[in-house]
C-alpha cells in the first residue's frame, strides 16, 4: 500500500487505533482455519460508523480490499485477508445502543461479545438463543457475518433468526438500513436476510437489532452413553421422530469425548463409543415430561447408561465440555482440520457412518461431533499440516464427505460459513443458477470487489470426486 | 534492537522453540478472554496467547522479518499462565515463552546496564542465598537506621522512576521476634520446607510463622541447608541454563526420599519448583530425582487444609468482627499448579471474618515477577482495574500466597490511598493471627 493512503487512513481513525507493525500485522493474518495465513496491511480500529464510511471511501477509491474481523475464531478462513489491504476491527465499537423491552428487542454494536447480550436481558428475563461455542470470545458482527448457529440451534434456529435489522456501511460508502423493530415488515427484497451470513462481502455492518424471547423458565440436561455409534445417531432420529423438539441434541464420539474429559476433568465415560448430551427447556411439567421420554428412547435404542447433571453448575460443565470439543482434539496431533457437514437429521446415522467409512478409506483419523438434533456434523481430521501426502488425503476425504452429505440431501456448511476454505464446493450445493444469481447481486453491490475479496467466490470449482460409498 | 540479525534470531527460535509445542495452538482464541495483556491492550491480538504463539511460529519459520515490535508482544506478556487452564488444546505455553525468552536472550547484544542488572541479578543475588541475605540486612539498616525516614524526608526517591518509590514505601517493616510460639501437635507427616529466597529475607517474619503453623498442624519441619532461589526469575527471562543450575542445587539441597513433603508458601516459586521434572527432563542424571522432588511439591494452603486446618478454624470460638476479607490468587499457584480452593477454605473457616470473592480474583495483578519494573505501564494498567475490583468488594483485608503479588497489593493500597482502610496480607500471617 503507497505511504500517501495509508496515512490518509491513519489519519480517519487515529494513528493510536491504527496497527501498523510487523508483529500486529501478523497478529491478524490469521484466523482460527489452519493453512490460511496473509498479511493485511493495515490493522484499523473505527469508533463510528461514519469512520467507516470514511475508509469505505478511501478503500473504494484505491481499489483497496476491506476485511471487518470480530474475534478471529472463523473457521472457513472468513476473515483471513488473503488479498491484503484493511482490516477492519470493532473493538471499539462494542456498545449498546437500546434494550426495548416493550418490543423486545436490542441493538448493539457489532463489536459486542455474544454471550455479553445474555448478560445484558437475562436480568430482564429475557434471552438471546444462538449459541456458537464461540460465544465468550466471538463477536456478535461475526455471528451475524456468517449466520452462527450453536448447541441450542435444534429448537430455535439460527442467527438468521433473530435478527431483525441492520446499518450497513455500503461498498461506496452509502448507508443502508434495512428492517427494523417490527414484529410484520414484507417491503421488498429481505435485504436483512442477505447480509446475515454474507461474510463481509456485501458491505461492512455497524449496528444490529437483534429479536429477544422470554427466558425458558426452566431446563434439564441429560447424558446418554452407547457402545455403537449407530445406536447413539437411531437414538437422535426416534427423539425427533417422537415429535419432540429439545432445546440441544449433541453427539461427540470416542475419540472427541477422550480428550474433553482430558481438558476438563468431569468424569465422562472414555470406554464408550459415542455419547448424546440432550437438553430441554421451556415449562418445568413439560420438560419433565419430554426428558422422561427422551431418556426411555435413549434406552430403547441401546444406551449402556445415563446421567442427569444434578446442578446447573454440572449441566454448565458439560455444554463448556462440547463446547470446547473442536479445541480439545488439537491435544491427539498437530492440525486439527474440521468440517461442517450437514444432512436432513434423518439421515444422521447414515452420514456418521460414511464418515467413518471415508476415514478408514483414505487411512485418516476423523473424530465427529456436532448437533446431531440439527443434522449439522463437525467430522474433524485430526492430521499434520507438515506431511504434504497425508494433507492430499485430507482433502480428498473431505471432498467426499461433503459429496456424501450433499447426496443426503445436505449442505457443506452448516453454520461456519463458506469462507475461502469451502468456496470450491459452494458451487456443489447451490448449483451453476445459484452461483450466477450470488455472483450477480456481488457485482451489483460491490463493483469494485473491494469487500472481503477472495472469499465466498472460488476462481474454480472442485470437481467432483468419483464417489464410491461401501 | 538492530543489533539481532533475522538470520540469527531465526536460528535461535529453531535451536530453542519447540516445533511441536507450536503446532499444539489451533488458533480457536479460546485464550483471548483469559489473558490480561490482551484484556487491558483493548483486545490487541498480538498481546494475546494466540498472538504470541503465531508470531514465535513466524520467527521460525521465517515468515517475518525480527524488529522490535515482535520483541516487544514478547516482553509484554506477563507469564501469569492464565491461558493454560483456558486452553482446550492443552498448549504448553509457559515453556513456549520461556524457550522464546531464552532465543532471545541468546543472540541479543545486551547494553552494558542491561548486562551488570541481569549479571548481578542472577549470577548473584538470586543464585546464592548468602549474598540474598546480605542484600536484604542493608534494606534492614536502611529501615532501622533511620536512614528510610531521611531519604524520604529530603525526597531523593523523586529522582528515581515512581515505581522505584512506591516500592520504597511498602517494603515490610524489619522482622521482629517477640512472639511466644505456638503450640506443636503430634508430628503427621515430615516435610521439608523450601524458604524462597525473597520469602527467607524481606519475608522472613512470615517464614517463621509458615514453620509454626505447619508444627502446630502436625508436621516435623526440615530446612534444607544450602537450598538457593528457585530459578524462576532466571527461566521467566530467558536463562533457563542458569534456572537449570539453581534447581540441580536444591535437588543436591533436599532430601527427597526422606520427606513426606516439599511444602512452600510462594506461588511463584512453587509452580517453578513443580514444573523441575521438566526444566530437568534431559539431564542423564538428576532426571528421575527432578521427577520424585516434583511429586512431592505442595503449597502451604494445601497442606494446612490437608491436615484439618479447616475443622480447626472452624472449631475456634468467633469474635464479633466486621473485617470483610478477599483473596487475590497466585497466578502461578492457580493457573499452574491447579490450587483455587484451598486458600479460600482456609479463609473461609475463619469465623470472626466475612469472605467475599474478588472479581476477577484469577486475573494477574500485574506484579509478576519483575514485569512491574519492566513493564511499569501495562502494570499499572492492570493494578488499578483490580484496585477497582477491591474498591468494589469493599474489602479490609486482602489477602495473596505469593511474594509479589502481595508487595503488588501493598503498592495499590498506597496508590489508591486506602492505606488507612485496607491491608495486604499473605495468607500465612493471616492465619498466624487467627489461630494464635
Amino acid at each position: 500500500m503507497e505511504t500517501k493512503i495509508l496515512e490518509q487512513l491513519v489519519a480517519i481513525t487515529g494513528s493510536q487505533y491504527a496497527k501498523t507493525t510487523a508483529a500486529q500485522k501478523l497478529a491478524y493474518s490469521y484466523d482460527a482455519t489452519p493453512n490460511f495465513q496473509a498479511m493485511p496491511d493495515v490493522i484499523l480500529s473505527p469508533g463510528s460508523t461514519e469512520d467507516i464510511q470514511a475508509i469505505v471511501k478511501v478503500c473504494a477509491t484505491h481499489r483497496i480490499p476491506i476485511i471487518s474481523r470480530g474475534s478471529g475464531t472463523n473457521l472457513a478462513a472468513g476473515t483471513v485477508p488473503t488479498a491484503g489491504g484493511v482490516v477492519l476491527l470493532f473493538n471499539r465499537m462494542n456498545q449498546l445502543l437500546e434494550l426495548d423491552e416493550g418490543n423486545l428487542t436490542i441493538t448493539v454494536q457489532p463489536g459486542m461479545i455474544t454471550s455479553e447480550i445474555n448478560a445484558l436481558v437475562e436480568p430482564k428475563g429475557l434471552f438471546y438463543p444462538p449459541d456458537p461455542s464461540s460465544m465468550n470470545i466471538s463477536t456478535i458482527g461475526g455471528n451475524v457475518s456468517e449466520n452462527s448457529g450453536g448447541l441450542r440451534g435444534l429448537k430455535y434456529g439460527v442467527t438468521r433468526d433473530y435478527v431483525k435489522g441492520l446499518t450497513i456501511v455500503l461498498p461506496n460508502g452509502e448507508l443502508l438500513k434495512t428492517g427494523g423493530k417490527l414484529a410484520k415488515d414484507v417491503a421488498g427484497y429481505d435485504l436483512t436476510s442477505l447480509y446475515v451470513g454474507s461474510e463481509g462481502t456485501l458491505g461492512v455492518i455497524t449496528e444490529i437489532t437483534l429479536s429477544l424471547i422470554p427466558a425458558p423458565a426452566s431446563k434439564q440436561t441429560l447424558l446418554a452413553f452407547y457402545n455403537h455409534l449407530e445406536e447413539a445417531a437411531e437414538a437422535v432420529s426416534s427423539i425427533i421422530a417422537a415429535k419432540i423438539i429439545p432445546t440441544t441434541l449433541e453427539f461427540m464420539d470416542k475419540g472427541t469425548i477422550e480428550t474433553v474429559e482430558d481438558f476438563m476433568n468431569i468424569g465422562l465415560p472414555t470406554d464408550c463409543e459415542a455419547m448424546l448430551l440432550i437438553e430441554q427447556d421451556g415449562d418445568p411439567l413439560i420438560v419433565e415430561k419430554d426428558m422422561a421420554l427422551m431418556h426411555q428412547l435413549c434406552m430403547e435404542q441401546g444406551a449402556t447408561s445415563t446421567q442427569h447433571a444434578q446442578t446447573e453448575v454440572e449441566a454448565e460443565q458439560l455444554r463448556i465440555g462440547r463446547r470446547s470439543a473442536l479445541s480439545a482434539l488439537a491435544r491427539k496431533r498437530p492440525t486439527t482440520i474440521l468440517e461442517d457437514a450437514t444432512v436432513p437429521r434423518s439421515e444422521i446415522a447414515n452420514m456418521v457412518k460414511a464418515i467413518q467409512q471415508i476415514a478408514d478409506k483414505y487411512d485418516l483419523v476423523i473424530c465427529t461431533f456436532g448437533h446431531a438434533g440439527d443434522g449439522n456434523l463437525h467430522p474433524t481430521c485430526l492430521t499434520d499440516a507438515r506431511d504434504q501426502e497425508e494433507m492430499l488425503r485430507v482433502e480428498a476425504a473431505f471432498s467426499e464427505i461433503f459429496e456424501h452429505a450433499i447426496q443426503l440431501g445436505g449442505t457443506i456448511t452448516g453454520e461456519h460459513g463458506v469462507g475461502e476454505m469451502k468456496s470450491p464446493y459452494l458451487e456443489w450445493k447451490v448449483g451453476a443458477a445459484g452461483m450466477e444469481v450470488m455472483r450477480n447481486i456481488k457485482k451489483a453491490v460491490d463493483p469494485l470487489q473491494i469487500m472481503n475479496p477472495g472469499k465466498i467466490f472460488a476462481k474454480d470449482t472442485k470437481k467432483r470426486v468419483v464417489v464410491q460409498h461401501g | 534492537m538492530a543489533s539481532v540479525q533475522t538470520a540469527d534470531i531465526r536460528q535461535a527460535f529453531v535451536t530453542h522453540v519447540d516445533d511441536n509445542r507450536l503446532m499444539d495452538c489451533m488458533r480457536c482464541g479460546f485464550c483471548l478472554p483469559a489473558c490480561p495483556t490482551y484484556i487491558h491492550s483493548d483486545q490487541d491480538e498480538t498481546q494475546s496467547p494466540r498472538g504470541r504463539i503465531a508470531l514465535m511460529k513466524a520467527v521460525r519459520d521465517g515468515t517475518i522479518a525480527w524488529d522490535g515490535s515482535i520483541e516487544e508482544a514478547f516482553d509484554l506478556c506477563l507469564g501469569c499462565r492464565a491461558c493454560e487452564p483456558a486452553c482446550p488444546a492443552g498448549v504448553q505455553y509457559g515453556i513456549l515463552i520461556e524457550e522464546t525468552r531464552e532465543a532471545i536472550q541468546s543472540v541479543k547484544k545486551q547494553s552494558l546496564k542491561e548486562r551488570i542488572v541481569r549479571k548481578g541479578a542472577f549470577e548473584h543475588l538470586f543464585a546464592d542465598q548468602r549474598k540474598m541475605k546480605t542484600a536484604v540486612n542493608l534494606v534492614t539498616f536502611y529501615q532501622k537506621s533511620g536512614l528510610q525516614k531521611v531519604v524520604r524526608k529530603i525526597g531523593f526517591l523523586e529522582l528515581f522512576p515512581p515505581f522505584m518509590k512506591e516500592m520504597e514505601q511498602i517494603l515490610p517493616e524489619p522482622a521482629k521476634r517477640s512472639r511466644p510460639s505456638m503450640d506443636k501437635a503430634q508430628v503427621q507427616v515430615k516435610v521439608a520446607f523450601f524458604a524462597g529466597c525473597l520469602m527467607d529475607t524481606l519475608f522472613q517474619e512470615t517464614n517463621r510463622r509458615t514453620i509454626e503453623l505447619l508444627e502446630k498442624f502436625g508436621c516435623e519441619v526440615v530446612i534444607p541447608k544450602g537450598q538457593q532461589c528457585c530459578g524462576a526469575l532466571h527461566g521467566h527471562s530467558g536463562e533457563l541454563d542458569k534456572a537449570r543450575r539453581n534447581a540441580r542445587s536444591n535437588l543436591a539441597a533436599f532430601d527427597v526420599v526422606g520427606v513426606d513433603f516439599i511444602v512452600n508458601n510462594a506461588g511463584g516459586c512453587g509452580a517453578f519448583l513443580a514444573e523441575y521434572d521438566q526444566l530437568l527432563e534431559q539431564d542423564p542424571v538428576l532426571a528421575t530425582k527432578a521427577q520424585q522432588f516434583t511429586a512431592k511439591q505442595i503449597d502451604i494452603s494445601s497442606l494446612l487444609v490437608k491436615l484439618g486446618a479447616v475443622a480447626y478454624l472452624e472449631s475456634l470460638p468467633a469474635t464479633a468482627s466486621t473485617e470483610l476479607v478477599t483473596y487475590q490468587d497466585s497466578c502461578h499457584l492457580r493457573n499452574v499448579n491447579g490450587v483455587k480452593e484451598p486458600p479460600r477454605d482456609i479463609l473461609k473457616a475463619v469465623k470472626d471474618c466475612t469472605f467475599v470473592e474478588l472479581p476477577g480474583a484469577d486475573l494477574c495483578c500485574g506484579s509478576a515477577g519483575i514485569y512491574n519494573v519492566l513493564q511499569p505501564e501495562m502494570a499499572s494498567r492492570i493494578l488499578a482495574s483490580k484496585m477497582m475490583e477491591v474498591k468494589g468488594v469493599q474489602a479490609s483485608t486482602i489477602i495473596t500466597t505469593n511474594p509479589g503479588c502481595l508487595l503488588q497489593m501493598k503498592v495499590g493500597i498506597e496508590r489508591e490511598g486506602l492505606s488507612a482502610t485496607t491491608r495486604a496480607l499473605h495468607l500465612v500471617d493471616f492465619m498466624y493471627e487467627k489461630v494464635r
